[in-house]
């Protein structure tokens, strides 16, 4: 049974995880990296990214492809208009202190869990994928648009990088991470940067939902798994580590794939969640963050 | 006599009276608050006095609930002799989880918890032959008795509750009144500087959680005991950030802060919940306005303003 | 029949509702409940899974039950009492259930308690009823009551378990559909129970499963264990629950596409609220699946059937007639309906007038054994064993055509029956 075709179906399925995972890790790593704030919502956008996008889609006529290209530019704005409303309500007064924040944000995930369940419903429901491409392999059908979900994975990764390293936002926000008073010193307006990241990373973990829908679908209790999965990544990966935040996903993503073609299925979950645990353990600054 | 130990001694009679005119529904629910604020004070000492964040205290009152509740389930133990395995329990694994987790520090401290105690869940998961996985069981009656009483009647589980909560509650402030004690507050002050004053951060802490382990083992070996059931949702992620939730809102780092947070979030989804169907929105608005405008929790508030000696 | 504006459940309110202005209404009305000793009503309790995992069921379970009890009240009451119902929370959750039991029992002073789905919130519930010796009737489909887990005050009168359920479907799938079935389901109880049961079964029809793929309890992505289905596979059973079926079923449907693939049975539990039509479901055109109550309305459905239906605003689809997106969680949902129109048996046998006969209306429940098809029990005739506490009744496999699910067999009652495992009425109160 474990034989060469489905050792490839696994390496895929890891490889889909993990751009997803990626994709919605690294919101999380620059608010958490320039902002320093664990902001247990997360999860939370991620939903609301894909809630909105069955609104989006169910109100635009028309072919699927333009609905769900809809959903792909309104959902992640509207998400990240409301994660700046946030900062500005509620983050920024409590000075980011982050005892406090963990609990605003816990409390900000009630708030939105409830928001879901009251106005779309407990239901699961998918959205249409923009177009259907199966592909046949001789062994097994594989969904096409997995692979294009990985494709727009490593194209925002690429993005974000672009706009953390050669642009002049980015040099903004590095300057804040690395000391926010010399960066106010120099004339940056921290406040606008903060609500920036803050929307910023709302809204890629809402563009990473709204590409997931198609595969997976909406239900208002979706963001539990996504925070907890970015945090590993985060954290394994490194802190502002987008290079980091890629290869710990691909260790998450494919560990628990491939593990789970020797022992048996819980099992293997056991053994990849302790086996983070112990990397964690064993190199607590993360596989590419530096000792600080 | 101290000051503090009259408050505390003050509180435990208070509760006992308490016994005497509560109506039905709130005696009921007045012990169970009283053995989930064991477990939070478990979660005060690691988290409140020695500033260690873990999003992993399920495992420890799971591990406290699944000892005892397995051993009087398939083992056939008494009561009598279960509880104390629990107590155990919960200790021994917050020393071996501990060894490892304070290598590590802040977000990576909260997340290889909570990573520990998500293979803690899945374990009751894959032992489903025995756990009843998700389900979970029920403890038989005849096994709920130690010696005269009956842990199943009202008045007998209230008392017990009682005990058990007024020996956590002043076992808490005495260890806070402890040269142990101050040296983990300053553990969660500055542990550079308690590091060249000689102390070693690495076993202050590993004790401090290991007190915090036995305190949560003892809340979830009682919890199964004296309300019949063992089940999965007490090991799961949610009832790890209860306590977090329950000590911020009570006040971190105070001893009466954790009793105070359990019963108020009991009251507060309890009665939202008759008044409204979003009662998810109620809890998460409460915390909002509680973390603006007492972000040191009730009795934290209580004391930068008006009682300085609170302790 | 028109939609009560409570059932769009956004309205905030307090949870004594329609009910109790249906009571009123009625009392309003002289000589309707004319012949009660006491005008006072009777009050049950409802432990719903509002929020949570559950949230699906519970919203479908709140509506049949409040048209469940409309109907009551209009039939006058129990007892010539009118009835209200107070509808509780307990988020899914098995800690919760057992504060609500307390809640509504003791702050609600409801004469007794129905209602739950999820076998965790029964089992975790259900020590403080008989604490409380609280009547407690739960909705749930679990094997925990008929196993003996529970005890004297936990019943299920309404719905067939899943021991019963699995067992009474073995004989049809191995005749029809193949003899060397793959099961796939969820790795803790609820799957083991399947696993268990279903196994077993097929050995008894001569057939044999051939493998078992059990799936971790936090997964949500299942391509990468379907290549553990052996190639032999006639028959693949499924049976996953939770809002990641979906993604289950599209994949399985990617993974098989238009090859050969093996007849496939599934429990309908796996989409329960869920649109057949939705996008990526194709797949599932022609394969089977187990239903406790047909979704579809079928062309022999009785009249008690329609009527149903129309009470509680489902329309042929098993849509809401408001909202035909809106799926009900048909397959089930009977079970509350049903349970309801037992209580008022049970009290009527029982004379009971007030909580001191809570141990005889237990009692007049434990003496019952059939109940005839009618508007009280819309799913069909059943039979209730009183040792056990656990009613048996008629299964339905369907046939997914057109996007349809179309009757092709209902078992009889008998098929369904194993040795009783438990004998409550030996136990005390």
């Amino acid at each position: 049974m474990i034989s060469g075709p489905f050792l490839l179906l696994a390496l895929m399925e890891g490889t889909v995880m993990a751009a997803v995972l990626a994709l919605t890790a690294v919101g999380l790593s620059l608010v958490f990296g320039v902002m320093r704030v664990v902001n247990v919502a997360h999860g939370e956008f991620f939903m609301l990214g894909a809630v909105l996008a069955w609104f989006v889609a169910q109100a635009v006529p028309g072919p699927a492809w333009v609905a769900f290209l809809a959903a792909l530019v309104l959902a992640p704005l509207i998400v990240a208009a409301m994660a700046a409303l946030a900062d500005w309500a509620v983050l920024k007064r409590l000075g980011y202190e982050p005892e406090a924040t963990i609990v605003a944000t816990i409390g900000l995930s009630y708030i939105l869990q409830q928001a879901a369940l009251s106005f779309f419903g407990p239901d699961a429901r998918p959205i249409e994928a923009p177009f259907v491409w199966r592909i046949q392999f001789p062994w097994f059908g594989y969904s096409g648009y997995k692979i294009v979900v990985v494709v727009a994975a490593v194209a925002v990764l690429v993005a974000v990088w672009v706009l953390m390293n050669r642009s002049r936002a980015g040099l903004v926000m590095r300057a804040t991470q690395i000391d926010r008073d010399t960066a106010r010193a120099f004339g940056i307006n921290v406040d606008r940067v903060y609500a920036m990241v803050f929307a910023l990373g709302a809204g890629l973990a809402a563009l990473a939902a709204v590409l997931l829908v198609p595969i997976q679908q909406a239900h208002y209790l979706m963001g539990h798994d996504p925070l907890l999965l970015s945090f590993i990544v985060v954290i394994i990966g490194g802190l502002g580590s987008i290079r980091g935040t890629l290869i710990a996903a691909l260790v998450i993503g494919l560990s628990d794939g491939v593990i789970s073609f020797f022992w048996s299925p819980t099992l293997a979950k056991i053994l990849a969640t302790l086996f983070v645990a112990l990397v964690l353990v064993f190199r607590p600054q993360g596989l590419f963050g530096e000792r600080t | 006599m101290t000051r503090d130990l009259a408050l505390h001694l003050a509180v435990i009679l208070a509760l006992a009276g308490l016994s005497m005119v509560l109506p039905p529904y709130h005696h009921t629910n007045t012990a169970r608050i009283l053995l989930l604020a064991v477990y939070a004070m478990g979660y005060n000492i690691a988290f409140g006095y020695t500033g260690l964040l873990s999003l992993g205290h399920a495992l420890f009152f799971g591990a406290g609930m699944y000892a005892t509740g397995l051993l009087t389930h398939h083992g056939g133990w008494s009561a009598l002799a279960a509880l104390p395995m629990g107590l155990l329990a919960g200790g021994a694994l917050a020393l071996a989880i501990g060894l490892l987790a304070l290598r590590t520090a802040g977000v990576s401290f909260m997340i290889v918890t909570l990573m520990f105690a998500q293979a803690g869940y899945l374990t009751v998961m894959y032992f489903t032959s025995y756990t009843r996985g998700e389900e979970g069981f029920n403890l038989a009656r005849a096994s709920r008795v130690i010696g005269p009483l009956d842990l199943s009647q009202d008045s007998t589980r209230y008392a017990v509750a009682l005990a058990i909560f007024g020996a956590a509650l002043l076992g808490q402030l005495v260890l806070v009144r402890s040269r142990l004690g101050r040296v983990m507050v300053a553990m969660r002050e500055n542990e550079d500087r308690s590091r060249m004053l000689g102390y070693d951060p690495f076993r202050v802490k590993l004790a401090a959680l290991v007190l915090s382990g036995v305190y949560a083992g003892t809340a979830g070996a009682a919890y199964g005991v004296m309300f019949g059931y063992v089940g999965a949702s007490f090991v799961a992620t949610q009832f790890s950030i209860l306590p977090l939730l329950w000590v911020l809102l009570g006040g971190a780092g105070t001893t009466l802060g954790p009793v105070l947070g359990v019963a108020l979030m009991f009251y507060l989804i309890d009665i939202a919940s008759s008044y409204t169907t979003a009662h998810l929105a109620v809890i998460g608005g409460a915390l909002l306005v509680l973390v603006l405008f007492a972000p040191r929790g009730v009795l934290g508030a209580v004391r930068e303003r008006w009682v300085r000696w609170l302790p | 029949m028109t939609i009560h504006p409570s059932f769009k459940g956004r309205s905030t309110r307090r949870s004594v509702l329609a009910g109790l202005a249906a009571g009123g209404a009625a009392l309003a009305l002289p000589g309707r409940f004319a012949h009660a000793q006491s005008a006072a009503p009777i009050k049950l309790g409802f432990q719903l899974h509002r929020t949570g995992i559950g949230a699906a069921y519970g919203r479908w379970y709140e509506r049949t039950t409040q048209a469940a009890l409309k109907l009551l009240n209009d039939q006058g009451g129990i007892n010539g009492r009118p009835v209200e119902i107070v509808f509780e929370d307990d988020g899914t959750d098995p800690k919760r259930g057992a504060e609500v039991v307390e809640k509504l029992t003791r702050q609600a002073n409801c004469d007794l308690i129905f209602g739950p789905l999820f076998s965790h919130v029964v089992i975790g519930s259900a020590p403080r009823a008989a604490e409380l010796r609280v009547p407690y009737l739960v909705c749930s489909e679990g094997f925990h009551v008929a196993s003996g887990m529970l005890n004297r005050w936990t019943l299920q009168p309404g719905i067939t378990d899943v021991r019963s359920q699995v067992s009474s479907m073995a004989p049809w799938v191995t005749q029809n559909l193949g003899k060397k079935v793959t099961m796939i389901f969820p790795d803790y109880a609820f799957g083991h129970d399947h696993r268990d049961f279903f196994t077993e079964a097929v050995k008894a029809q001569g057939g044999e499963v051939i493998a078992h793929v059990a799936i971790p309890p936090t997964e949500t992505s299942f391509t990468r264990y379907f290549p553990r289905i052996p190639k032999e596979t006639e028959v693949l059973y499924h049976v996953m629950i939770g809002p990641a079926v979906l993604t289950f079923c599209k994949e399985l449907g990617e993974f098989y596409g238009r090859g050969a693939r093996p007849e496939i049975f599934g429990f309908i539990d796996s989409l329960e609220a869920v649109d057949m039509a939705a996008p990526g479901l194709e797949f599932l055109e022609g394969t089977h699946f187990w239903e406790g109550h047909c979704r579809n309305i079928q062309p022999d459905a009785t009249e008690a059937e329609r009527a149903y239906r129309a009470a509680v605003g489902v329309d042929d689809n098993g849509a809401s007639v408001s909202d035909a997106r809106d799926i009900s969680t048909y397959a089930h949902m009977f079970s509350c309906w049903e349970t309801l129109f037992l209580i008022k048996r049970g009290m009527e046998e029982a004379g009971y007038q007030g909580p001191a006969e809570r141990q005889k209306f237990v009692e007049a429940m434990e003496a019952m054994t059939t109940m005839a098809e009618g508007i009280e029990h819309p799913q069909g005739d059943k039979m209730f064993h009183g040792k056990t506490h656990q009613v048996f009744g008629h299964q339905n496999i369907s046939k997914v055509e057109s996007g349809k699910l179309i009757r092709v067999h209902r078992t009889s009652i008998e098929d369904g029956m194993y040795p009783d495992a438990v004998d409550y009425t030996t136990h005390s109160f």
